[in-house]
């Protein structure tokens, strides 16, 4: 029998506002533990949440910049349940009249391109961060409590986990356009749990469906559904049946290890926050949102082809992160090429980056420099081989361009006429060369040029010592 | 007409965990029964062109800006805490 794989993921994102969702304790990430926090957040008695203006914002602008369509009432509602994480026993969150509905994303994988249905985007609180001693007691620290969140649900309609893979990148992709938040998955800013299921193909009933948590990268979230998606396999071909479980993956073993079982439907008995009035959001509210949206990166990916001429792979990888477009964008406007700016970028930038673990904010290059450096370039002042010391200066310490170029004498040498008289000069001391050039010797032809690069100590225009050399060795 | 079932009030006893005797649940049964009973006695009302109410007050998007501010210092944030080590509440263990 033939299964097909019906994937659906749960995404949280935390929105980066300065303050907190429901009160003014700062939202950062890294403090000491249970520095951020006040009465609100730690659930007193007659405390009252106030609804962050920003947050709300922020959730709408990613709302709609994955398609939703936005709401325009909306409210809160509370989510009972007793857990240490979190000290009210209740999650304000969205139930009913979620924030954003029916939007969709576009993946690509293995070059074909599907669209991805998103069912619902709501806004919530998130909750403390517990620890486990192991000696029978938890730690908790509540400076995450209270940090908004959205939660985005898709629909079901990824059917592998490559296809999961590229839907967690394209969202963390647009979002981060957005700038409503960080979506680092290593700083929990964004978070993901799985829902997958097998069903025979040809059937319309979904199977039984595991939730996969604790899913710490998205090459976890991938690897984690790959060897779900065997062991379902495995036990309906036995003739077994799936249960309806929560999963965590175990990096080690890379295994999914079974955490509990669900019996029921959780039952978190929701209704509307009494402690919050709700929510209208009108046409000029939403426009102006709108408006503050930034071209996201398919837009940018079809202009970078349409318009620069760029092949479709350049296209796609400066627009990885926001922060490689900008800087692409800024070396354009400082007037370079755009295939040579997308060479360097891509090549000797990205290279120094990942050598040194850097992002393109903490290094000494400026799109100017760039742009500078690929003018000394293309006017044939520097040759290609200089341009490598050039950047090397410029990446670590800054600067500009032509003076580096002066201090370490690295101009070319382009005249023609002081080149044909150095070139007559290295001819005439070479006679032999010459002779066994015009029996068919390549060899010595590079034997020549080196001598020329010798004697200008590499600064020698190349293409033209080539050129030059072969008509003076014609002329003889 | 309702019927509450001694099964439901177990059911929401745990979910807010209340440890209640089988005679309280009993009991429990019959008074819920009646206040739900007498709740549905709004279900006389037409309200079809009625827009269903979330909220008691005629307020809509009372918010604030967006502004940090420190309120509490740590040490007065734990004041009130049963258990604590190391600037953390501390908790029994709950594995989820």
């Amino acid at each position: 029998m033939n299964f097909e794989t019906i994937i659906g993921l749960e995404v949280h994102v935390e929105l980066k506002t300065k303050s907190k969702i429901f009160s003014p304790s700062p939202n950062a990430f890294g403090a000491a533990p249970n520095e951020n926090t006040n009465p609100i957040d730690l659930g007193y008695p007659g405390v009252l949440p106030v609804l962050n203006k920003e947050a709300v914002n922020f959730a709408m602008k990613a709302a709609m910049a994955l398609n939703c369509e936005i709401a325009t009432h909306t409210k809160f509602d509370r989510k009972n349940y007793f857990y240490p994480d979190n000290p009210k026993a209740y999650q304000i969150s969205q139930f009913d009249q979620p924030i954003g509905e029916n939007g969709w994303i576009e993946i690509e994988v293995d070059g074909y391109t599907k669209k991805i249905g998103i069912t619902r985007i709501h806004m919530e609180e998130d909750a403390g961060k517990l620890s486990h001693t192991g000696d029978g007691y938890s730690l908790v620290d509540y400076n995450r409590q209270g940090t908004p969140l959205i939660e985005i649900v898709s629909e079901p309609d990824l059917r592998t986990p490559a296809e999961a893979y590229a839907y967690l990148e394209k969202l963390r992709n647009i979002i981060q356009y957005t700038g409503v938040s960080d979506v680092k998955m290593e700083e929990g800013s964004l978070r993901c749990d799985a829902n997958i299921s097998l069903r025979p193909i040809g059937q319309e009933k979904f199977g039984t469906k595991a939730e996969l948590k604790n899913l710490n990268s998205f090459a976890f979230v991938q690897k984690g559904l790959e060897f779900e998606e065997k062991r379902q396999q495995k036990v309906l071909l036995a003739g077994g049946e799936i249960l309806q479980e929560t999963r965590r993956y175990d990096e080690s073993t890379k295994e999914t290890i079974l955490m509990r079982i669900k019996e029921g439907s959780d039952d978190y008995r929701y209704f509307p926050e009494p402690d919050l009035v709700p929510l209208y959001i009108d046409d000029a509210w939403k426009e102006r949102i709108r408006a503050s949206i930034p071209e996201l990166p398919d837009a940018r990916k079809a202009r970078y082809v349409n318009e620069l001429g760029l092949p479709a792979y350049d296209a796609m990888v400066l627009t990885l992160s926001v922060e490689m477009s900008d800087f692409f964008e800024a070396t354009l406007k400082a007037e370079a090429d755009p295939k040579a700016a997308s060479n360097w970028l891509m090549g000797e930038v990205s290279a120094y980056l990942n050598k040194q673990q850097k992002d393109l904010a903490d290094i000494a290059l400026t799109p100017e420099g760039l742009a500078k450096m690929i003018t000394l370039i293309e006017d044939g002042t520097i040759s290609s081989k200089m341009a490598k010391k050039v950047f090397a200066e410029l990446v670590e310490n800054g600067g500009d361009p032509e003076k580096i170029v002066k201090d370490k004498g690295l101009v070319q040498i382009s005249d023609e006429g002081q080149l044909t008289e150095i070139i007559s000069s290295i001819l005439d001391q070479n006679e032999q060369s010459v002779i066994d050039f015009k029996n068919g010797k390549d060899r010595a032809l590079g034997f020549l040029v080196g001598q020329v690069m010798k004697q200008t100590k590499g600064q020698a225009n190349p293409p033209m010592v080539n050129k030059i050399l072969i008509a003076e060795m014609n002329k003889r | 007409m309702s019927e509450i079932t001694k099964e439901q009030v177990l059911h929401v006893a745990h979910l807010a965990r209340l440890a209640i005797t089988d005679e309280e649940a009993e009991k429990m049964t019959k008074e819920l029964d009646a206040i739900i009973g007498y709740a549905e006695l709004l279900n006389e009302l037409d309200t079809d062109n009625v827009e269903p109410t979330t909220h008691v007050l005629d307020l809509k998007n009372v918010m604030r800006e967006d502004e940090a501010r420190k309120w509490i210092d740590r040490e007065d944030a734990l004041k009130n805490a049963p258990d604590q080590k190391n600037g953390q509440f501390r908790v029994p263990s709950i594995l989820d």
